[in-house]
């Protein structure tokens, strides 16, 4: 590998950005490709394929054995609200590999008591989402529906490039915020961006329950082929 | 995991930089129960110092041999372990696994 790849390939990490290494195992050949560039790219499919899976993997390109080193940022999720959900949905997505960031202004919440072991941030959602960098490998959940704290963090991630944006409530309390959202000047694609009730429809009941539909939509939103032309995964 | 190996690479890009001879090894292919997953990587500099693995430390030791000699002849190789194989059974990859390794030196 030349050394320039290689620095490449690690400031396209550091800056969470995805890119895969591909190698002619054969002659040993090597390009890089850019998560931006892949879409362009003669072997698109298959690098496409790859980066949403997350793993290295030896293609078949007519009759040459080519290995794919891909490269994709740890995926994370942000909750807005240290609330009951929350505490359920901490482990579950600590199992599932995500690294999840706790978000909620009001401190009898956001205690570590509450939430051991857990990146908790005692602050206003517009103080801590724009320096936190909310890329396309980061999903916002919000779980407060108050809209003190969920709107603000809406409002700075429509314009963000995450990949999932969920917001508990009723089809009523969403209506209202659809209306809020709109006299601030959002467009309705960006709101429609919102997964609304929140979660995938299992009939959750519980908080756990609760917990366990939002993981899966998330999932199905990073993983899930079609969502592709939505700017989930380029 | 992903982490820990992307680490590794960036290990090896400060190796080359500080002047060293610098191989990356990397599992291509897996068959069987193989103790690390394909992507995974262990780097090798020229006197033999190396981080990561591409196996729970069964072939680790042939693996740095040969990426001696890669570093030296800067031609990249194709290894392959596994139970049927003797070199295999001496570097003692024993779970059932069989596992392809691409040694390639950081030019």
């Amino acid at each position: 590998m030349r050394l320039e790849l290689l620095s490449i390939l690690n400031a396209e990490r550091a800056a969470r950005r995805a890119c895969i290494l591909v190698t002619d195992i054969g002659n040993g050949e090597q390009r890089l490709v850019k998560g931006a560039e892949i879409a362009a790219d003669r072997l698109c499919e298959q690098l496409d394929s790859a980066v949403r899976a997350g793993k290295s993997a030896t293609i078949d390109v007519d009759g040459r054995q080519v290995f794919l080193t891909v490269q994709v940022p740890p995926v994370r999720i942000v909750a807005i609200g240290a609330v009951h959900i929350t505490q359920a949905l901490a482990p579950m997505a600590r199992l599932a590999g995500f690294d999840l960031t706790i978000i909620d202004p009001r401190t009898a919440f956001a205690t570590p008591e509450r939430f051991p072991d857990c990146a908790l941030v005692a602050d206003w959602p517009q103080n801590v989402l724009p320096d936190f960098g909310t890329d396309r490998y980061t999903a916002i959940a919000c779980f407060t529906h108050d809209p003190k704290i969920d709107d603000p963090a809406l409002e700075a991630v429509l314009l963000a490039e995450c990949f999932y944006v969920g917001a508990l409530g009723s089809r009523k309390t969403h209506g209202k915020r659809v209306e809020r959202l709109k006299e601030k000047g959002f467009s309705d694609a960006q709101i429609a961006r919102i997964r609304a009730p929140i979660g995938l429809d299992i009939g959750a009941v519980s908080p756990q329950e609760i917990a366990v539909s939002v993981l899966g939509e998330i999932i199905l939103a990073l993983r899930k082929k079609p969502l592709r032309d939505s700017g989930a995964v380029a | 995991m992903l982490a820990a190996d992307d680490d590794i690479l960036a290990r090896a890009e400060d190796w080359r930089k500080a002047g060293k001879g610098v191989a990356i090894a990397t599992v291509t292919e897996t068959w069987g129960s193989a103790p690390r997953p394909v992507g995974s990587h262990l780097v090798i500099d020229d006197e033999g110092h190396f981080l990561g693995s591409v196996s729970g430390g069964c072939v680790e030791g042939e693996v740095v041999t040969e990426a001696m000699d890669v570093i030296a002849d800067g031609k990249a190789r194709t290894l392959e372990f596994g139970v049927q194989d003797e070199t295999a059974w001496r570097a003692g990859l024993s779970c059932g696994g069989r596992i392809r390794v691409y040694v390639e030196k950081v030019l």
